[in-house]
């Protein structure tokens, strides 16, 4: 009997050795293991022997129950790991294809530049505000030192609704109706549309943008406006902008300045882009004037402050070389992929 | 705003001071420079030649040989000019010169004879006959100055100026002139600046036997002023005056012309001379038009005159439109032998209206409409007798008319040095304010500042600030940071709206931007009935075309036409939306109302209806609004009848959505299925919930049904979910529609829809009977609405 058992452990490691898939390897714990395998009909015949060999060929078919056992299971996993492997082996893709993209609309180029400004600003302590399109033309110029018969009215040519009644032509008169409604301190920019009436070509529309600033509190200085706007330039062009404030002249600030930056393109020296000046002007701003802080109820020798005001198109079209200002209104989706 | 730097070095020394740096510092001062241009800079090797023989070509008719001494040689020039003489000076262009616009000469052969460089025409050295009025257009420019062979040109003809042009602002016309602008460059270099006072010697009469003024309009004519010049002899200005005027700008034309602009320029004060023949009745008045009133004016155009327009008139009729121009018979000419010369002073915003009134502008009225010192009338006119005398023009006759209605008492301001320096952020010293003022010319008595009457602008304590700021210069001051502290916070509204924007965004939508104004024609596009409120739109009284013409009440025809935009463009597909304003009229003379609208557009072979409601299911989701009615809406005009829907919550309508009408489509010259919605933005808003609070996730299993029914074809799916929804009560956790079905299997005028629902409790697992009670509920609510369950 021994023999026997030995025999069955000889055949059966011949039999695990060659099997090469988990199919086999159960068939043959069948065939030799199971209830009607080799191992156990020999073992049901131990009731056959003599006391004294029952329990070493009792042990004996036990040790090779067990290697056998081992040894299955060492064989399942061997078969496992490289049915594994070729598994993986063959779900093998061609990682170059396209991906899935779920694509993002478009923002429009003059939301994605103001959405900046408005950022660096919010970001220095200024909120939004907001306010109507057609305006009054007391809050367009009137209340911003621009009574009717004033000559700068003739810079700004104004579409009239009626006499009293017009689309607004600057982004300031918010600046009245800020100060109106809130007591210092202010700190607000107020984006929005403008209107004047410019035949549209590549660099005028009679529709564009500005963004007013207005700072007003107690002891606020020139200096501070410096300041401010200089912050802002170099957030939005670098840390190496360059900038200069030049006076210039707005009715409803004084002192009033233009702020230029260094031309980017030819460092101060001069070139196509900045017309030769090496300077190219960004925004207009000045010391609010006392007339105007006293028409909107705030006592000019109490509080001071400053304001600002810039368009937007032009910021637009020099941060991404556009050359036709009448892009941005045609809104083809070819305009807004070819900005890369 | 030309200056010659020549004419400016009459009254201040900025010897030494290169055009560059010259313009850099009076624009940091504030008279800013736009460009300059240096005369003569692009001409070189450009000598005076003396013809010593003129040979014919041997080999063609129309061109001749010359021997050209030029100083150092003798050359040989082929030209085809027909006007020269043996011993003629003239300017030559030597082998290797430049000329202006970039031309280059080289010496060359002319039909085999060689050249050596070439004679010069006025134009080619960009000048003109009124440069040099005894020269010929077409030809060589024959030299009558002073010079022989060898010279360089650019001496010889005084092509040495520099040209600066200046950018003005308009509360400085005492900048528009050569005297304002030396002023400021004195001060900006801290030298003296060396006025003249113009001498007049007079000869014989007096001017008040010849000439009686009456100005019936003081207000608009506070200042007239005449004097009078006999025995003019109209010749051209000598060389000099006419380098001023042409530096400027200024075309010379004889030398009583040109001695009125000379004075514009010189003092910013225009001028004007009369012919003393045409003032008929030795009168002038200066009054308002009379209605249906005309004059024919210098540049032969007539024109209607209004009551509101000042004119200068004689004992019949108007000579000038004041302060505008001079009529056709009023001016100048070859024969004329006395004049009235006119320095007067008009009131801006009356010169201003007529200009524009006439659309008409010059010189003369740019300069009055920016309001003028009326002070300036007496040196002008004193000025140009002056010249008068000195070019030996004519005789000047006795006496000054000086109507003066101007008593304006001059400006007083007091100093107030330390407020200045807090206000600006600086530290200048009291003395070094009262030196700038000075220098800039304001007198000072005290503290107490009195403003120049050129000065006009200067009327407050915060325009003295600027005059200290600019001249001890902006880029001085020391730059600091606003203190204090302020809240920045979006408003809840800019909150939502950028949730909006980015939930379109996240979507594959693409932000377009529209004109605020349309044409009325985009109703009509859109098929708006003619008597639809949306046509009521806030008009432009002043459009620049029709296109432009109304303010939006409604924004989808404005996305219609990106739309198309995008289709003629050959885009296969494009999903656009707006955040739109529109303009609502509301109360007579009172400011419109300006809702902002969620305006979406889209187009594409893989896009439908649903795709739309989709995106706009989207927003109201990330609005986080609760729940919304949505209904089938046949009386859309610009929507296709069976394909549109209006959003609504409770009264409130948030917005529309749907197939754009087959018609309108067509209108817009598309041949697509075209879908749009409109969402009131502030509607949304009002009803979107931003707080929100986390709910404990469920615990408990949820018991899953799927229910497939049958209804009739045309039932909205939204009743049954309804139905189904009040039917589930707080079980029903979800609700998906998967699948409706027509056709074969189903009768007809029939659907099939099949919903999966998940049932589910937050405290303990719902038993079997529970969750089928809750279905035999929905099925018993569906009954009702003869929705049955598929057998």
């Amino acid at each position: 009997m021994k023999n026997q058992i030995n025999a069955v452990l000889e055949k059966a490691l011949q039999q695990l050795e060659a099997a090469t898939s988990q199919a086999e390897l159960e068939e043959i714990r069948v065939k030799i293991l199971g209830k009607k395998g080799e191992l156990t009909g020999i073992l049901k015949q131990l009731g056959t022997l003599s006391a004294q060999e029952r329990p070493v060929i009792g042990q004996l078919a036990n040790e090779v129950r067990t290697k056998l056992e081992g040894k299955i299971s060492e064989k399942m996993t061997e078969i496992k790991e490289s049915a594994l492997l070729q598994q993986l082996k063959d779900e093998k893709i061609d990682v170059t294809m396209p991906g899935k993209r779920n694509e993002l609309g478009y923002k429009h180029p003059l939301t994605t530049v103001l959405n900046e400004i408005k950022d660096i600003f919010i970001g220095m302590g200024f909120s939004i505000a907001e306010g109507p399109e057609v305006e009054y033309d007391y809050y367009n110029f009137e209340a911003l030192n621009l009574p009717k018969d004033h000559p700068a009215r003739d810079t700004q040519d104004t579409f009239y609704i009626t006499d009293n009644i017009l689309l607004r032509t600057q982004t300031s008169p918010m600046q009245v109706r800020v100060m109106e409604k809130q007591q210092p301190p202010i700190r607000i920019i107020a984006p929005g549309r403008v209107y004047r009436s410019d035949e549209v070509d590549a660099t005028h529309s009679p529709l564009f943008h500005q963004i007013e600033g207005l700072v007003i509190d107690k002891g606020v200085t020139m200096g501070d406006l410096k300041g401010t706007l200089e912050v802002f330039a170099k957030r939005l062009y670098g840390e190496d902008a360059v900038v200069r404030f030049r006076p210039h002249h707005f009715p409803f600030t004084e002192p009033s300045a233009e702020m230029d930056i260094q031309c980017f393109s030819c460092q101060g020296k001069g070139c196509r882009l900045c017309k030769n000046e090496g300077w190219i002007e960004i925004l207009g701003c000045g010391m609010v004037h006392p007339k105007v802080l006293e028409n909107c109820g705030i006592d000019p020798e109490e509080y001071s402050g400053f304001a600002f005001g810039l368009g937007l198109e032009r910021i637009v079209m020099r941060r991404y070389n556009i050359d036709d200002m009448r892009l941005l209104y045609e809104n083809d989706m070819k305009f807004f992929k070819s900005i890369k | 705003m030309n200056l010659s730097l020549n004419w400016l070095k009459e009254f201040v020394d900025i010897q030494g001071i290169d055009p560059h740096e010259f313009s850099e510092a009076v624009t940091m001062t504030g008279s800013k420079v736009e460009s300059f241009q240096v005369e003569g800079e692009d001409i070189s090797k450009v000598v005076v030649g003396k013809v010593l023989s003129i040979d014919r070509h041997p080999d063609a008719d129309k061109l001749v040989v010359c021997q050209i001494n030029v100083g150092i040689e003798t050359i040989q020039i082929v030209t085809g000019a027909s006007n020269l003489t043996v011993g003629d000076l003239v300017p030559v262009a030597l082998d290797g010169s430049t000329l202006p616009g970039g031309v280059k000469i080289k010496k060359g052969k002319l039909r085999g004879v060689e050249s050596f460089g070439m004679m010069c025409s006025l134009a080619e050295l960009n000048l003109t006959v009124n440069d040099f009025p005894y020269a010929i257009e077409d030809g060589i420019f024959v030299l009558q100055e002073d010079c022989k062979p060898g010279d360089d040109i650019k001496e010889i003809l005084h092509l040495n100026d520099t040209v600066v042009e200046f950018e003005i602002t308009p509360n400085r016309p005492d900048c528009l002139s050569v005297i304002g602008l030396a002023r400021e460059a004195a001060v900006t270099f801290d030298k003296p600046l060396n006025l003249h006072t113009p001498v007049v010697k007079e000869s014989d009469g007096n001017i008040n036997d010849m000439l009686s003024v009456e100005v019936l309009d003081p207000t608009d004519c506070p200042r007239y002023m005449n004097r009078i010049v006999t025995d003019i002899k109209i010749e051209p200005s000598p060389l000099w005056l006419r380098e001023r005027l042409r530096s400027s700008g200024v075309r010379p034309i004889n030398n009583i012309v040109d001695i009125t602009n000379y004075v514009m320029l010189e003092y910013g004060q225009p001028m004007h001379a009369f012919d003393y023949r045409f003032v008929k009745g030795n009168k002038i008045v200066v009054r308002k038009a009379d209605k249906g009133e005309q004059i024919v004016t210098l540049d032969g155009i007539t024109r209607d005159l209004t009551e509101n327009m000042l004119v200068i008139a004689n004992a019949e009729g108007p000579m000038a439109v004041a302060g505008v121009m001079g009529g056709e018979y009023s001016g100048i000419m070859e024969d004329t032998t006395t004049v009235v010369f006119e320095s007067a002073n008009f009131r801006g915003p009356a010169i201003r209206n007529t200009s524009r009134a006439l659309a008409l502008r010059t010189d003369s009225s740019a300069k009055y409409e920016k309001g003028l010192d009326s002070e300036n009338c007496v040196p002008a006119l004193e000025r140009a007798c002056e010249l008068v005398e000195l070019l030996g023009a004519g005789k000047v006759v006795r006496g000054v008319i000086d109507v003066n209605n101007a008593k304006r008492e001059p400006t007083k301001i007091k100093l107030d040095a330390d407020w200045i320096n807090s206000f600006i952020g600086i530290n200048v010293k009291k003395e070094r304010m009262v030196e700038i003022l000075t220098n800039l010319g304001f007198e000072l008595n005290g503290d107490m500042i009195t403003v120049p009457s050129f000065r006009a602008d200067v009327e407050h304590k915060a325009d003295i600030a600027e005059e200290i700021a600019r001249i001890y210069g902006y880029n001085n001051i020391e730059t600091t940071q606003i203190r204090g502290s302020a809240a920045s916070k979006l408003t809840a509204r800019q909150m939502a709206e950028n949730n909006v924007f980015n939930t379109l965004i996240a979507q594959g939508y693409s932000e377009v931007q529209t004109f605020s104004f349309i044409s009325p024609k985009f109703y009509d596009k859109m098929l708006v009935p003619q008597d639809s409120e949306l046509r009521n739109s806030i008009k432009i009284l002043n459009p620049l075309g029709e296109d432009t013409s109304i303010m939006r009440t409604f924004s989808l025809p404005s996305m219609m036409e990106v739309v198309s935009t995008n289709y003629a463009s050959r885009n296969l597909s494009a999903k656009l939306f707006e955040i739109a304003t529109e303009y609502i009229p509301t109360n007579e003379g009172e400011l419109p109302y300006e809702p902002k609208k969620i305006v979406i557009g889209a187009y594409g072979e893989n896009y439908d209806y649903y795709d739309l409601k989709g995106a706009v299911e989207e927003i109201i989701a990330q609005l986080n609004i609760k729940d919304f009615d949505i209904e089938a809406s046949g009386d859309i005009p610009w929507f296709h009848p069976g394909r549109c829907a209006v959003i609504k919550l409770g009264d409130d309508v948030l917005g529309e959505l749907g197939e754009v009408h087959p018609l309108a489509v067509k209108n817009y010259g598309m041949d697509v299925k075209v879908y749009a919605a409109s969402l009131d933005l502030n509607t949304l808003i009002k009803h979107s919930n931003s707080e929100k609070t986390y709910h404990k996730m469920p615990r408990f299993p949820a018991a899953t049904r799927d229910l497939g029914l049958i209804c009739d074809a045309d039932m909205p799916v939204i009743t049954i979910e309804k139905t189904i929804k009040k039917a589930a009560g707080k079980l029903l956790e979800d609700i998906k529609l998967f699948d409706v079905y027509t056709g074969a299997q189903v009768l007809s005028g029939k659907k099939s829809v099949a919903y999966n629902i998940v049932l589910r409790a937050a405290d303990r697992t719902l038993t079997v009977e529970e969750a089928d009670n809750t279905v035999n509920k929905i099925l018993k609510a569906l009954a009702a609405i003869d929705v049955t369950l598929r057998q």
